[in-house]
């Protein structure tokens, strides 16, 4: 006969808790890597481009981002959530947003103001209501327009650091229309150029395809949902199409629209961003196609040549609000009117 | 039909292939008063007192109420204060057994239940103390009284045990395949009627077969395979998967129709009436990876903890968690001591290495939980307004329609207590919901004044 | 340039009249004193009275549906203030702080399993009453500690709650949320304390922590009449509207569940009570 229970069992060592007492093994660092390893590509892609000075970017985004995380983490008394790699991925992801010719202190600043302004003084990751990352670049973008919208010319992996400027293939459009130059003039790269990421921009935000597949991969994880990269991108193209159809010499293909500019690294991977999107599928939905509406109504008619970053920090605005009333039906329950009393 | 939400957890099941065997007597058997939801019965036994396996220990307390027998025959040793598995001590009586086992001479076979009257069998049932034996523990024979108000035109039969690595439900219909039929067949004379499912997961396809290959004459009862998904066994959910009903929110079965009852307690039932044999023992399953020799056992209701472990050969040096119940739902244990109940399906104990710790991180909003909640609910808003501590908001998200199934906890990336948060929240709700009907209360009686 | 001007002027003229005409029309009629007691209030909002913050109870009292006690915040002082605008006699009532009957932390009471799960007491106590074989001792979970809105709660590094009667207004709200029931409002002048809990019968309680009351009743034979400790369900509890002063009733103790503290001058940090 073996040992009986109360001689190998100290009952004080239990564990007690409600239940449930197995769990599903998902935790939040296994969710920011995926993200993470999805993100590589289209990073690849902006290094082979751009060169290494856009790998020097990433390194000191990343980095910012940690340091400021740390500090934060101590200043306000906090268990340092380094761990939890959010931080790491929030610089990635500003990296992604910046001009491959970025100065040194303007990454650092941008990391600063996404970690410590966009994320730590609202309690931490989970509570922070706007993509700390887009806080950042948007940040950079009015204070330093300058620096902010000085594109290099891709000329791949060596690039050199003083290598020649240009303008975004949206940028150009802009630039024709305002000009009253027809778009075939305005000097646009190929489409298949596009697509692979060969065209000014952000270093990581060129490569639809690459981006599209990193993309691909964490809806097949589970981590995002369609909802929203698709009511996003399926906006943007219903209304820059119509447009386009309406008058195709001032407006860019609905084509270009998608390929160019930041729309596939922003639905893809910003508007997704957890904390600050809804959390019920329709609630994903109507912010999505929020999305896609005032980047489109951005790129038409605005100032700005982009309007992803706007749009989707306008949306995440939204957010407390679509949730509250896109709750589902419970199970059993009588059809809810939109705007019931609070009881 | 298919509800949707829930989750597929690994199923574990490593005791399916186990016939069931029977424990010896022990030394002593400890049975709490109460052990079914409703009032515990009054004692009416007396310490010193020589008892009979079988012979009543208590008197039902009103109508939701059952009594308990005593496990084999006996003397009392004491009546007192013990460890119950629900956490806080409560009444029970200690009987240490004479080693006879004998049959208190009180009990006589009802008679064939073909030919009885329902009330005469609904007393039987109540009798016997007989309780939904799931894990709900609900008296059987009140589930078997649905008011005039409610006609019940479909027996259901919860055969689903979507719980992972219970197997206790699966051995009854394997084993008493001709019991759990008859006594669905008598549950159906009961209620009047004519029609009964038995709802089984794919895992177990044996038992479908099993069941179907003695089904009775002159019995329209029907055997379906449901997929196999957590929580497929939800009264409400099983309802919908079944026959296409949707219990209204805050409703019962009986709303739409139907009564839901577990296959073992079919059985049970069918053991009252037929042998005038009250519950005095039932089907544990014990298993996880820290027992040594995972068994399904025909465990006494009364018997100790340690007993039935020791019995299956003891627990590893690093058990973290012992659970009556499976993982998802299951009650967790502390005492040595904490007695096996009618309500007891199984043992579980996990090894430290594998027992998941909540963290309480927060919220990182991922939508995960509002994807798995069969009850459609938004357990990502709930948790955060208990966190704050915000009672009143909580009837506006519906936290009393939550049913504690876990499968949000089980997806949180954050390991948030999901449902320890509802359980609390649910008691503060109502909390916040009396307090208002008093003040309510108070100012139509000032202004009357 | 002069239209435009004179629009606004205008407009501002009409709209700035037609508010002071709202303001005599629809005035509702206040109490003057009822803005005079609320200046004399603390002022802390806290709603220990029952009121929803000072300015309801402000109207209560000038309604006479509360006195000028019942705000447990307020000093002598400023009841005295609120009786003089009322016209009222105030009874000069003690000051009162809270206090946490229970001294079982980490080093004294048993564990009886390891808690993991919400930091909340009210939670945790709805698993089994919580991680202490004592069932009726503080969990240090910090309910109380979170709804104290004057700070005056601390929790100890052995894990109890402790109030800092200094900084203890009296008003209460740690008294409601706690489960276990064990914080009580004494007066603040009172110096020999039964700081235990535990109802369970001596033995039982003893085995649950080294600083249980066990019910022995030394202290209550302390008194040759009319004991100022009385001892009921094996727990002694002190009569603190005649509180006891001698404070050698400590040595009667065997445990150390008595003890003597004198909230007027209890420092938390004293070497005598970090122990």
């Amino acid at each position: 006969m073996s040992t009986p229970i109360k001689d190998n069992i100290a009952v004080e060592k239990l564990i007690v808790s409600a239940s449930p007492h197995v769990h599903s093994g998902m935790d939040v660092p296994r969710v920011m890597r995926d993200v993470i390893l999805a993100l590589v590509p289209g990073v690849l892609v902006g290094i082979w481009y751009f060169g290494l000075d856009a790998a020097r970017v990433l390194l000191l985004a990343v980095i910012g981002c940690l340091l400021t995380e740390w500090v934060m983490a101590r200043l306000l008394g906090r268990k340092s959530p380094i761990g939890d790699l959010s931080a790491a991925l929030t610089g990635i992801l500003l990296a992604m947003n910046l001009p491959s010719g970025s100065p040194w202190w303007m990454v650092l600043l941008g990391s600063l103001v996404a970690i410590a302004l966009g994320k730590a003084i609202y309690g931490g990751l989970g509570y922070n209501p706007f993509n700390p990352a887009l806080v950042a670049r948007v940040f950079l973008l009015i204070s330093f327009p300058v620096q902010m919208t000085r594109w290099v010319v891709p000329q791949g992996l060596g690039t050199p650091l003083d290598a020649a400027t240009g303008a975004t293939p949206l940028g150009l459009a802009k630039e024709a229309a305002s000009l009253g130059k027809p778009l075939a003039e305005a000097g646009l790269p190929t489409n298949a150029q596009m697509l692979l990421g060969d065209m000014g921009g952000s270093f990581g935000e060129v490569s639809a395809l690459a981006l599209a597949l990193g993309g691909l991969f964490l809806l097949w994880r589970g981590h995002i949902r369609w909802q929203i990269p698709v009511g996003f991108i399926g906006t943007v193209v219903l209304i820059t199409g119509l447009a386009h159809l309406l008058a195709p010499e001032r407006y860019l293909s609905p084509l270009v629209h998608v390929l160019a500019g930041g729309l596939v690294l922003g639905a893809f991977f910003m508007a997704t961003d957890m904390v600050t999107s809804p959390v019920t599928r329709r609630g994903m939905l109507i912010f999505g196609v929020g999305c896609g509406l005032l980047t489109a109504v951005i790129r038409l008619w605005g100032g700005y040549p982009e309007g992803v970053s706007f749009a989707i920090l306008l949306m995440n605005a939204a957010t407390p609000l679509i949730d509250r009333y896109t709750r589902p039906r419970v199970f059993g329950g009588q059809r809810r009117k939109l705007f019931e009393e609070r009881g | 039909m298919k509800f949707k939400g829930g989750i597929h957890p690994q199923y574990h099941k490593v005791t399916a292939d186990r016939a069931i065997r029977a424990m010896p007597l022990l030394e002593r058997y400890i049975v709490p008063v109460g052990q079914h939801i409703g009032a515990p019965g009054e004692v009416i036994v007396e310490k010193g007192q020589e008892v009979q396996r079988g012979e009543p220990l208590t008197r039902p307390a009103g109508f939701v109420s059952v009594p308990v027998h005593a496990p084999t025959s006996g003397k009392i040793k004491k009546i007192d204060m013990y460890p119950h598995p629900l956490g806080r001590p409560q009444l029970g009586i200690e009987l240490i057994p004479d080693g006879q086992d004998t049959w208190y001479e009180g009990l006589k076979p009802v008679g064939d239940w073909r030919t009885l009257d329902a009330d005469t069998l609904r007393n039987a049932i109540r009798d016997a103390g007989i309780v939904g034996m799931g894990g709900a523990t609900f008296p059987t024979h009140v589930k078997l009284s649905p008011p005039r108000e409610k006609p019940i035109d479909l027996l259901i039969l919860n055969g689903a045990e979507c719980e992972p690595y219970l197997t206790s439900d699966h051995r009854i219909m394997l084993e008493y395949a001709e019991d759990v039929n008859e006594g669905i067949g008598l549950m159906m004379r009961v209620l009047g009627v004519t029609k009964a499912i038995v709802g089984i997961e794919s895992n177990k396809e044996d038992a479908r077969l099993a069941l179907a290959a003695s089904r009775p004459a002159n019995l329209d009862i029907s055997y379906e395979l449901l997929e196999t998904k957590y929580p497929q066994g939800s009264e409400k959910h099983l309802i919908y998967a079944l026959c296409g009903r949707t219990v209204p929110a805050g409703g019962l079965p009986m709303d739409v129709g139907v009564v839901v009852q577990n296959v073992g307690t079919a059985a049970a039932c069918l053991e009252a009436v037929r042998d005038g044999r009250p519950m005095t023992e039932r089907v544990v399953t014990v298993t996880g990876s820290a027992v040594a020799q995972p068994e399904n056992l025909l465990v006494r209701v009364g018997t100790p903890l340690q007993d039935v472990i020791d019995f299956c050969g003891g627990l590893d040096d690093h058990t973290g968690k012992i659970i009556y119940g499976g993982p998802m739902m299951g009650m967790v244990q502390f005492e040595l001591d904490s007695p096996v109940l009618k309500g007891t399906s199984g043992i579980l104990c996990l090894r430290e290495d594998e027992v998941s710790q909540f963290e309480g991180g927060p919220c990182i909003r991922c939508g995960n939980c509002v994807d798995v909640c069969p009850m459609f609910l938004v357990p990502a808003q709930m948790g955060v307004l208990v966190e704050r501590s915000r009672w009143e908001d909580l009837g506006d998200y519906h936290v009393t329609d939550c049913i504690e199934c876990g499968s949000c906890a089980y997806v949180c990336p954050s390991r948030r207590p999901l449902v320890q948060f509802f359980k609390r929240g649910k008691l503060e709700w109502r909390e916040h919901q009396k307090k208002q009907e008093a003040q309510e209360k108070q100012e139509v009686q000032e202004s009357q004044l | 340039m002069l239209v435009p001007t004179a629009v606004l002027a205008g407009m501002g003229l009409v709209a700035g009249l037609g508010l002071a005409a709202a303001a005599r029309v629809f005035a509702v009629e206040t109490d003057p004193r009822q803005e005079k007691v609320n200046d004399a209030l603390p002022g802390a909002n806290c709603g220990g009275c029952g009121f929803a913050g000072c300015a309801d109870f402000a109207a209560a009292v000038v309604a006479g549906k509360a006195g000028p006690a019942d705000c447990p915040v307020a000093d002598d002082t400023a009841r005295q203030a609120v009786a003089a605008i009322m016209g009222l006699e105030v009874t000069a009532g003690k000051r009162q702080v809270a206090l946490v009957m229970c001294q079982g932390d980490d080093s004294v009471a048993k564990p009886s399993f390891r808690y993991n799960g919400q930091a909340s007491c009210a939670s945790a106590d709805l698993l089994g009453g919580g991680d202490k074989a004592c069932l009726h001792g503080c969990l240090g979970l910090a309910d109380c500690q979170a709804v104290c809105t004057f700070g005056a709660i601390e929790m100890t590094e052995q894990g109890i709650a402790r109030v800092i009667p200094a900084r203890c207004t009296g008003c209460g709200k740690c008294i409601a949320v706690c489960p276990k029931h064990i914080i009580s409002l004494i007066p603040e002048d009172a110096t020999i304390h039964v700081l235990c809990a535990n109802t369970d019968k001596g033995g039982a309680a003893k085995k649950a922590c080294d600083v249980a009351c066990i019910g022995c009743k030394k202290c209550e034979k302390a008194f040759e009449d009319d004991p100022r400790i009385t001892v009921s369900d094996f727990l002694a509890h002190v009569d603190y509207e005649h509180a006891p002063t001698d404070p050698s009733l400590v040595d009667t103790c065997p445990t150390g569940a008595l003890v003597f503290r004198d909230m007027r001058n209890f420092d938390p940090d004293s070497p005598r009570e970090r122990s």
